[in-house]
């Protein structure tokens, strides 16, 4: 946990208490932020330097089965890109899926110490905990992916709805997961059993089962919010990456009716009808989306903004990446999970000459500068669909810096620039809403309590940046990184090694739904049932954070 | 048999690729040893009954008899020393062993590979070209109505990839089992696995390739000319019946063995085969998977992946991972008299490799970790007994599909997990040398030279 330590006069952003700036000391002990320390505390001088809570990426790809296939599948993309070991750190290969420790070492580097991996089948916990393990510094959780879960469908075909919402808390608790994930719901029968076709509307039925997407969101968005999780329900919607999916999201999110939901990577849903000739040619949906989000309160988002250069196309959608695979002919890994999930992998480069991608990556600014409440609208490229997150202070940059903007757009195909809004847009974020969107907002739509500010009581992950004009420049490499109370970096350098905790929720459930859900493992999975829920022995740091109400 | 009897529910049999986990063993403490393993197949009941506790002294340093601490000592000396330091073979041990293995060649900037690069390795080549359509052992129980075996035996390799995966299990959208299947088997021989297939396609040795790519043309709507015939012993008619049904199956998979990667034309074996599955997607749903031998080589590909991006062959010297097939995989290593020092971790390269890399091993220490006796461990500088997975040790593997699964072992063993004394060597090691090695030039530098 590290000494007591006192940091002197830095300029610190605490959005959550207020603090915009302020000159001000921040006082840490056993790893938790405090009012005070004693006189002979160890004191770092931050004169003049900007203090930040550490970032929390609400949403990303770095960790269990589709990631390390992503990994292995990409041999090129690592040779070019290598992390170094050092006498205290480990080595690794970086490029847009990197290996473990150096996605770590490189998140903390960059001022970063909570993140959620957003999309695990259940089966793929145990792996996912393990190569979360290996992966340093950061505190770090993943989201189960529920959304195609065929038992669950079976419980809400029949109309069980109070055993659909046991078992739902059940497989929270099993894999050890924070969140529930939907994706694309309904894609994946109709993928594997109907020839490779796809989900295109809320109310298309959804293979043999007598549901549809709508009943399914709509039911999950209910039972996440009864069972008071801290992060009710986290949806990729249907029709990712269609010409006019903006009507497809704008419905979906008219399901949760005032309840909370969490809306991922928007910006990939914010495609208008195409406008003309072309079919290919979408229109922005940024001022759609952006105006039903800051209408509604209960809805929060995530932009998923897209990057230019190298990504990779790693997704739960397998249609979605089916459909790049044809257009780019490149080499493709699909991989079905028994009555859970679907995956696809495709690499991926984003050009900025091309009309799509230019209008992407325009929608992506376009949501953050619409956004009337940082708070709801948070930081993510979606890593790493739609960029990796060392891009994160290359976006940080473009949003802070109106000429810097101008400069880019005018390197982007006009054509999509003409049907974006971005033209119109001269907002700059400000520090404070930078620290919002990049901390204190996704802490607090994760239900984080303890992260995203600097009040007593905080855990004491803290980043010290030196102010520069240039903001990517200053965002890349903050001066100090402390987690957990430990200087883990110092003048740029590792001082330390650190081991994170696995964040998850335990919701209580009725063992009597056991009774239910132990019949379907023998009739359709091949693990055993009694094998099948993740132990503690893959947690061996972690930390639960408590949910709401329990279900009766 | 004695009164002090265990009964192990859904315990896990880490033989074959397959990892069944639904054994029920019969466990008699007293002699130490499985008396009975429901479920298991012939080879899982070899697997248990054949791994009862031996006497056998902790460690014998040039055939000596030692501690395991002694064993540690002299085994971090020689890999502090070491210039070119390799540690192989991880396909029978856990992740969490696998994983300290990786942290040991990280440290002193070895070289580790694993016995994917003698089995599968084309297979993981062919991955990184083309990519893979897959699915977990589940989906092909479930949804499965075509399935291709090729290059392989599993009647006598994997038995119960037969009766509890794939053939002949009920499951959600195949409610009669067998008889909702197409099975074809496609070898150079006729084996054993024969009798369950529908259609049995003999190919002449050495042209799986030809035959591959004439499926994919075919596929394609491509004119394929009846001299197919006399290079691959298969008739244009038997192809085309294939393509129809391949075609217009609903959930078509296919598995393949070594008769595919360690045949001329290794990877590009793979690789057709890989490729003809995506491009059945065009048509219908579409899987391939490679079927795979060891317990858990699964697991440590997808270690080695995790830690350095690459799944076997990955060399640290220059500070970070490296991956050559061919440049640093064991056989290569060894047969060019290059590695300097070898740790190997639950495998007998002396038993199957090549000759000229066998008399590589005898001029080099060697530290072999095994719970038997092995050629290997018979050369060895150092020899650790070690507790056997899964029957004795707790952990995790991976499955051939990549699902992972915890360990119930059966009872204790007095001898050290691979975990335990790997992970006291790397404690030893990393006090000789003050940390991780750090190279003296960075990667500029080496680049140039």
């Amino acid at each position: 946990m590290g000494s007591p330590l006192r940091i002197v006069n830095g300029r610190v952003f605490d959005p959550a208490h207020g603090v915009n700036g302020a000159v001000q000391d921040v006082c840490v002990r056993d790893g938790k932020i405090v009012d005070d320390v004693p006189p002979d505390a160890k004191r770092i001088d931050v004169t003049g330097m900007v203090v930040m809570p550490g970032g929390v990426d609400i949403h990303c790809h770095i960790a269990g089965p589709k990631v390390n296939l992503g990994r292995k599948f990409q041999p090129e993309d690592h040779r070019t890109d290598v992390q170094l070991r050092t006498k205290l750190t480990r080595s690794g290969t970086g490029g847009s899926v990197p290996s473990t420790f150096a996605t770590g070492y490189r998140y903390a580097a960059m001022g970063y110490t909570t993140a959620m991996e957003a999309a695990v089948p259940p089966l793929g916990a145990r792996h996912t905990l393990e190569e979360l393990h290996d992966t340093p510094v950061i505190d770090k959780g993943f989201f189960v992916l529920v959304g195609n879960n065929l038992l669950l469908y079976r419980l809400l075909q029949e109309g069980r709805r109070e055993e659909f919402r046991q078992a739902l808390a059940w497989w929270l608790a099993v894999s050890k997961a924070y969140a529930p994930k939907l994706v694309n719901p309904g894609a994946d029968e109709l993928w594997k059993e109907e020839r490779n076709s796809n989900i295109t509307g809320l109310d298309d039925k959804i293979g043999s089962f007598e549901l549809t997407p709508r009943r399914v969101i709509a039911a999950f968005i209910e039972t996440a919010n009864e069972l008071g999780l801290p992060h009710p329900v986290h949806i990729h919607c249907n029709n990712l990456g269609h010409t006019g999916n903006v009507a497809t999201t704008l419905e979906t999110m008219r399901l949760a009716e005032g309840r909370r939901a969490h809306f991922a990577h928007v910006q990939f849903h914010s495609y208008g009808p195409a406008l003309g000739k072309s079919q290919h040619h979408p229109t922005s949906g940024a001022q759609e989306i952006a105006a039903f989000v800051n209408a509604h309160p209960n809805i929060t988002a995530d932009v998923g903004a897209v990057m230019f250069g190298r990504s990779t196309i790693m997704t739960a959608d397998a249609p979605l990446a089916y459909l790049l695979h044809q257009i780019g002919g490149g080499k493709w890994v699909n991989a079905d999970t028994e009555n859970e999930s679907g995956c696809g992998i495709v690499p991926f480069t984003y050009q900025d000459r091309v009309y799509t991608n230019a209008l992407q990556w325009a929608i992506g600014l376009e949501l953050f500068l619409l956004s009337e409440d940082p708070w709801r609208m948070v930081f993510s490229t979606d890593h790493p669909n739609g960029g990796s997150f060392t891009s994160y202070p290359r976006l940080i940059r473009l949003l802070m810096d109106r000429e810097y903007r101008k400069q880019q757009m005018e390197q982007v195909n006009q054509k999509a620039l003409d049907r974006s809004g971005l033209r119109d847009q001269q907002r700059e974020y400000t520090l404070s809403e930078i620290a919002i969107i990049t901390r204190a907002g996704p802490a607090r739509l994760l239900g984080l309590t303890a992260k995203g500010h600097l009040g007593p009581g905080a855990d004491a992950d803290i980043t010290i940046y030196e102010e520069d004009p240039d903001k990517e420049k200053m965002f890349s490499a903050p001066r100090y990184v402390i987690k957990d109370g430990e200087l883990i970096i110092e003048d740029h350098e590792f001082r330390a090694d650190h081991e994170g905790r696995i964040l998850h929720v335990a919701p209580a459930y009725d063992r009597q739904i056991e009774q239910v859900i132990e019949p379907f493992f023998e009739d359709f999975y091949t693990i055993r049932f009694a094998n099948y829920a993740v132990d503690d022995r893959y947690v061996p740091h972690h930390q639960i954070i408590p949910t709401g109400a329990t279900p009766s | 048999m004695s009164e002090n009897v265990k009964i192990v529910q859904d315990a896990t049999c880490t033989f074959c690729g397959c990892v069944c986990d639904d054994m029920g063993l019969t466990v008699d403490l007293d002699e130490h040893k499985i008396t009975k393993a429901e479920n298991a197949c012939i080879l899982g009941k070899a697997w248990f009954k054949g791994h009862g506790l031996e006497e056998r002294p902790f460690a014998l340093i040039d055939g000596r008899e030692a501690s395991t601490a002694e064993g540690v000592e002299a085994a971090a000396q020689i890999l502090a020393q070491a210039r070119f330091p390799l540690i192989y073979g991880l396909s029978d041990t856990t992740c969490e062993a696998q994983r300290v293995a990786v942290a040991i060649a990280d440290m002193i900037g070895g070289t580790i590979d694993t016995t994917t690069s003698v089995c599968h390795g084309p297979s993981g080549i062919a991955f990184q070209g083309v990519g893979e359509s897959t699915a977990s052992l589940g989906e092909l129980k479930n949804r499965a109505d075509m399935i291709v075996f090729w290059g392989g035996n599993p009647a006598e390799a994997h038995p119960r990839l037969f009766s509890r995966y794939t053939v002949t299990p009920k499951g959600m959208f195949t409610p009669n089992g067998r008889k909702d299947r197409t099975i074809v088997l496609v070898d150079v021989r006729r084996t054993a696995s024969a009798p369950a297939a529908d259609i049995f396609i003999r190919v002449k040795p050495r042209s799986d390739f030809e035959v591959l790519w004439a499926l994919r043309a075919l596929v394609k709507g491509r004119k394929v000319d009846a001299s197919i015939e006399q290079r691959t012993g298969v008739s244009l008619a038997v192809l085309q019946d294939l393509v129809a049904r391949m075609k217009t199956c609903r959930y078509g998979a296919f598995l393949f063995g070594m008769g595919l990667t360690m045949n001329r034309g290794r990877h590009f074996n793979s690789g057709a085969l890989l490729a003809l599955a995506t491009d059945l997607n065009q048509f219908t749903h579409w899987v391939a998977k490679p079927v795979r031998g060891h317990g858990n080589v699964t697991g440590a590909d997808n270690v080695v992946s995790w830690q350095t991006g690459f799944p076997f062959g990955v060399n640290f010297s220059r500070g970070y991972p490296r991956f050559n097939p061919g440049e640093f995989t064991t056989v290569d290593l060894l047969v060019r008299g290059e590695a300097d020092a070898v740790l190997v971790v639950a495998s007998d390269p002396a038993s199957n490799f090549p000759k000229a890399a066998i008399e590589q091993l005898h001029r080099i220490p060697v530290i072999s970790l095994d719970p038997k006796a092995t050629l290997t461990s018979q050369l060895a500088k150092v020899a650790f007994t070690t507790a056997t997975y899964g029957i004795n040790v707790a952990g995790t593997v991976y499955r051939m599909d990549d699902v992972a699964i915890t360990l119930r072992p059966a009872f204790e063993s007095p001898y050290p997990s691979d975990e335990q004394v790997l992970s006291a060597i790397r404690d030893r090691v990393r006090a000789l040398l003050g940390g991780n090695r750090v190279p003296a030039a960075g990667p500029a530098a080496a680049a140039a030279s």
